[in-house]
């Protein structure tokens, strides 16, 4: 329980109508998208409107030991808007304005707590486009996807968040309000702390404003979807797209599993007995779309595909589509418990990374469908479970340790785009060695010595 | 089992929900307020604390559940599929059973109470009328505003009683030369008390129609009202009353001009009944046979296009939420607007969102119910049409409460008050070329 003069300090500063405080509303900030992870409830959640206001809460919670916990909108999917200590949940939800969009700069400036999606409808008036395109676009806020450094569909051609963001205003563990990079492209000026920020998941500062680049929205699009019967001829497939020097938006692929579950789903026409399904989508000036496509089929073809559509219009690739966007609610359906996980390996060893998973699945005895983004290496096996079922939980957790070496042993990562939080955080050393783990702590001992942002994430205290 | 019983009914429901928070994304209160209690997440996960025994349903928890419009926009837009509207329902039955009517005290009293107001109000007249409402000057109708919160604030626009009820304007059976069917109208209470001129218009239509109408004077309020806040005593009440009084009388269809009536005579009824062998076959069969007006017409009658007048109408269509996502019903009435001469219909950006009225919503929460409106008028506003349609005069009077409040001349109807309009129109055509 936090003492009663931290209370009356929080709503002094903010007003009671931004400080909740009552059971009912607690628990509804105790949990976000992460499946079978522990619920926390906070102590109180506060929702400041200005960036002095999150500085005042910050220099507060320094008075009275509290720890902070950031949230925009709890969608991420490593535990990292869990108050795990409780304290306090610092919505960021009321800073929701685009100040800026700069035309001849090619920026936007907004709060954190703009939503993506809202930005694009901004950008798009001007025929401008913000890249970056997590599944939550229309829910996720711009500081959560900054801090998670989110990716989505299109990181192949556009990359993630990080490639887009230019400038932060920040506000210190230690109360202070700082600003750094800004509408240049280039900028050396000292270290690069808005790298560092950008997929800092909280822990070490709290955004409260960000510039963004934004660039032209490419002018049509198309979509080719290939069905294979072999996993190793659509591997084949995507390294040729590759050499053709051909740059897809997005190269989307769906295992065998993930196929049968969504076909029961949506009856989208995809064939059963598939063992693997790539879906491609070309974009940019309307005379290189059509030639790309056409090279794209050619490609495809003959790399082995049984099929290969390309969409003629909007409602087509719509068609095409429903299949990969259905893909995890279909497989949520199947059991109560999804755990998903994004491991990413280099993308020549996809086919190598699908038969592991295959592999561990029957290993374990249990239901894991992977789909992912197969153009950048970030896969999304899927462990289909109930978290109540304690002896099944335990092989879950032991395949999830086994995909990690597999990833880590392949050249990969943990994490493509969903973060640490405190989901991964073990299994960091597999990745870094101790010393590496030992940097990421006096990086954040060295901002946040008395962890005060969002403790329990990423860096384990000792 | 259904939702009005028990609580377990919706354990499948909750489990389909995977916390993904899309439901944010469409959510009119969640759009206004910010808050996770506000979305259909939130919520969720309030019931499965008290399901799981982390949590007591407490009075805060009954206030938490009344923070909803029922709109069912979450259901729509949840990848999962988790039908939102049955949690909701079954979460609001359980607090009433739990902690008693008092719990929601302060939803369904207010409900109650303004019943009450206005059954007071038609007795006493254009006396009440005087005391209780300050007449607005409006060009289109005859609006008021509360002069005495009663609870809900003055700020809310009401249309004045009418004089006479529409019940008792007609009489139980209007009759045609060779009609070709009877169709019995359950006219609802804002209908009947309130906005009498849609009654006439569905009367007026579907006589033109060649269609006998029949108006069984005991029929009730449907008890939608009753049944969204948890008090499922009332509604049952009210369900076999209604469902009597139309047996008695005998039709072969039921028509009815507002959202809420036809979700309580196609799927209400036949819920809150369930356990009523006798009474739940009486409803499985008028439910089989009950129509929204527009969906009437176009598909059981279908309506003549002959005799259709001109119109000079710059239309927007607001689709109420229980039309659309209640009944699948949204080309309907757009297909009968299209279908009138001089009718230019121009489409609002998102047309299908709740305006925030939701019934008792409106009383019990009051200014975030004017929030929600606000964004609506502003999207009709930027429409630059003379006139907004819509199917249900609950949605008539938050429309209208909106315009009013912002200034803007715009004339709220029934989509048919418009299509009477025409048939009007054309007999007068034709009488002017004779
Ligand atoms: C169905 C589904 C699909 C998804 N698809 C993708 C996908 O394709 N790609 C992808 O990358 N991710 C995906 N995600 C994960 C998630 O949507 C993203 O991580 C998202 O960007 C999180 O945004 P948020 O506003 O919900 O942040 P939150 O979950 O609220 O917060 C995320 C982290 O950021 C911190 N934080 C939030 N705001 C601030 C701030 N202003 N300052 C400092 N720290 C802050 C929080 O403390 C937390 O650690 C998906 C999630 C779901 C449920
Ligand atoms: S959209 Fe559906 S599954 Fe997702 S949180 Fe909302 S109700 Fe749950
Ligand atoms: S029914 Fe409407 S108001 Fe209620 S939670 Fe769902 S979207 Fe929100």
């Amino acid at each position: 329980m936090l003492a009663r003069e931290v209370l009356d300090e929080l709503v002094k500063m903010l007003g009671s109508e931004n400080v909740l405080t009552e059971q009912e509303d607690l628990l509804t900030y105790a949990y976000d998208a992460t499946a079978a992870m522990k619920h926390h409830k906070p102590d109180v959640v506060v929702s400041p409107l200005s960036t002095e206001q999150v500085a005042e809460v910050v220099k507060i919670a320094i008075r009275y030991h509290v720890p902070i916990y950031p949230r925009g909108s709890g969608t991420n999917l490593s535990g990292g808007t869990i108050p795990t200590e409780g304290g306090i949940v610092l919505s960021m939800l009321n800073l929701n304005k685009i100040l800026e969009v700069d035309q001849d700069n090619l920026t936007a400036t907004v709060q954190p707590g703009v939503i993506i999606q809202t930005l694009n409808d901004e950008a798009a008036k001007l025929g401008l486009l913000y890249p970056p395109d997590p599944g939550t676009v229309t829910t996720a806020t711009m500081g959560g996807s900054v801090s998670e450094c989110s990716g989505g569909l299109r990181g192949l051609k556009y990359g993630v968040t990080k490639h887009y963001i230019m400038g932060l205003q920040l506000v210190l563990a230690n109360g202070e309000i700082i600003r750094w990079g800004g509408k240049t492209v280039k900028n050396v000026t000292g270290y690069d702390l808005v790298a560092l920020f950008t997929g800092a998941e909280g822990t070490l500062g709290i955004i409260t404003e960000i510039i963004v680049k934004l660039i032209p929205a490419p002018e049509a699009r198309k979509s080719i979807l290939a069905v294979f019967d072999d996993v190793d001829k659509a591997g084949r497939a995507i390294a040729a797209i590759i050499r053709n020097k051909i740059i897809p938006a997005t190269l989307e692929i769906m295992d065998n599993v993930t196929i049968q579950t969504v076909e029961h789903f949506v009856h989208a026409g995809l064939p059963l007995d598939a063992q693997a399904v790539l879906l491609c989508e070309v974009d940019g000036y309307k005379e290189v779309v059509e030639r790309e496509a056409v090279l794209v089929e050619k490609i495809l073809q003959e790399e082995g595909a049984v099929q290969v559509k390309i969409a003629k219009d909007d409602q087509e690739r719509d068609l095409l589509w429903l299949a990969r966007r259905s893909a995890l609610p279909a497989l949520a359906q199947k059991r109560p418990t999804t755990v998903l996980e994004d491991a990413t390996v280099p993308r020549s060893k996809i086919p190598d990374m699908l038969k592991a998973i295959r592999r561990i699945a029957e290993k374990n005895n249990l239901q894991i469908a992977t789909f992912g983004h197969a153009g950048d290496g970030n896969l999304h096996p899927t462990i289909l479970t109930d978290e109540r079922d304690l002896e099944e939980m335990k092989r879950v957790h032991l395949a999830v340790d086994e995909i990690f070496q597999v990833a880590i042993s392949l050249g990969g990562t943990l994490s493509g785009e969903h973060g640490i939080g405190i989901a991964k955080m073990k299994y960091l050393d597999w990745e870094f060695g101790e010393a590496g783990v030992a940097v990421l702590r006096r990086i954040k001992e060295a901002l946040d010595p008395s962890y005060i942002l969002n403790p329990g994430k990423i860096v384990r205290r000792d | 089992m259904s939702v009005y019983n028990s609580l377990d009914s919706i354990t499948e429901e909750l489990h389909k929900c995977m916390k993904c928070g899309n439901c944010q994304a469409v959510c009119p209160i969640y759009k206004e307020t910010h808050q996770e209690v506000g979305v259909a997440r939130g919520k969720i996960s309030l019931v499965e604390y008290i399901l799981s025994g982390e949590m007591d349903m407490t009075e805060g928890m009954a206030e938490r559940f009344s923070l909803c419009t029922t709109c069912m926009a979450c259901n729509t837009n949840c990848p999962c599929g988790v039908r939102f509207d049955k949690i909701i329902l079954a979460a609001r039955a359980e607090a009433v059973r739990k902690k008693g009517l008092h719990a929601v005290k302060k939803i369904a009293f207010t409900a109650l109470k303004m019943q009450r107001v206005f059954d007071f109000g038609m007795k006493a007249g254009s006396i009440f009328q005087g005391v209780a409402l300050k007449h607005i000057p409006n060009r289109h109708s005859k609006l008021a505003r509360m002069r005495v919160d009663i609870g809900i604030g003055t700020e809310k626009v009401f249309p004045m009683l009418s004089k006479k009820t529409l019940r008792s304007e007609f009489p139980e059976v209007i009759k045609v030369k060779n009609p070709k069917m009877r169709v019995g109208f359950f006219t609802g209470c804002m209908i009947n008390y309130f906005y009498t001129d849609i009654g006439r218009a569905i009367i007026e239509v579907l006589t033109e129609n060649d269609i006998e109408v029949v108006i069984p004077r005991f029929q009730a309020c449907c008890g939608i009202p009753a049944s969204v806040n948890g008090d499922v005593g009332s509604a049952r009440t009210l369900a076999k009353r209604n469902l009597r009084a139309f047996e008695r009388m005998g039709a072969d269809a039921l028509v009815v001009a507002c959202s809420s009536g036809g979700t309580a005579w196609k799927h209400v009824f036949g819920e809150l009944l369930e356990n009523d062998p006798e009474l739940k076959l009486l409803a499985d069969k008028w439910a089989k046979k009950s129509y929204d007006i527009s969906e009437f017409l176009i598909h059981q009658v279908p309506f003549k296009k002959e005799g259709l007048g001109r119109v000079a109408r710059k239309v927007t269509y607001h689709d109420p939420c229980h039309l659309i996502r209640g009944q699948g019903i949204s080309k309907e009435p757009r297909e009968i607007l299209r279908s009138i001469p001089g009718v230019e219909l121009i489409e609002m950006k998102e047309a299908g969102r709740c305006c925030g009225m939701a019934g008792s919503f409106s009383l019990v929460h009051p200014d975030l119910s004017v929030q929600i409106s606000d964004r609506k008028t502003s999207d009709i506003a930027q429409t630059h049409t003379d006139t907004v349609a819509t199917g249900c005069p609950a949605c008539r009077l938050q429309l209208q409460s909106g315009i009013e409040n912002a200034g803007i001349d715009e004339e709220v109807l029934h989509t048919i008050q418009i299509l009477a309009e025409s048939y009007r129109a054309g007999k007068k055509e034709r009488k002017g070329s004779n």
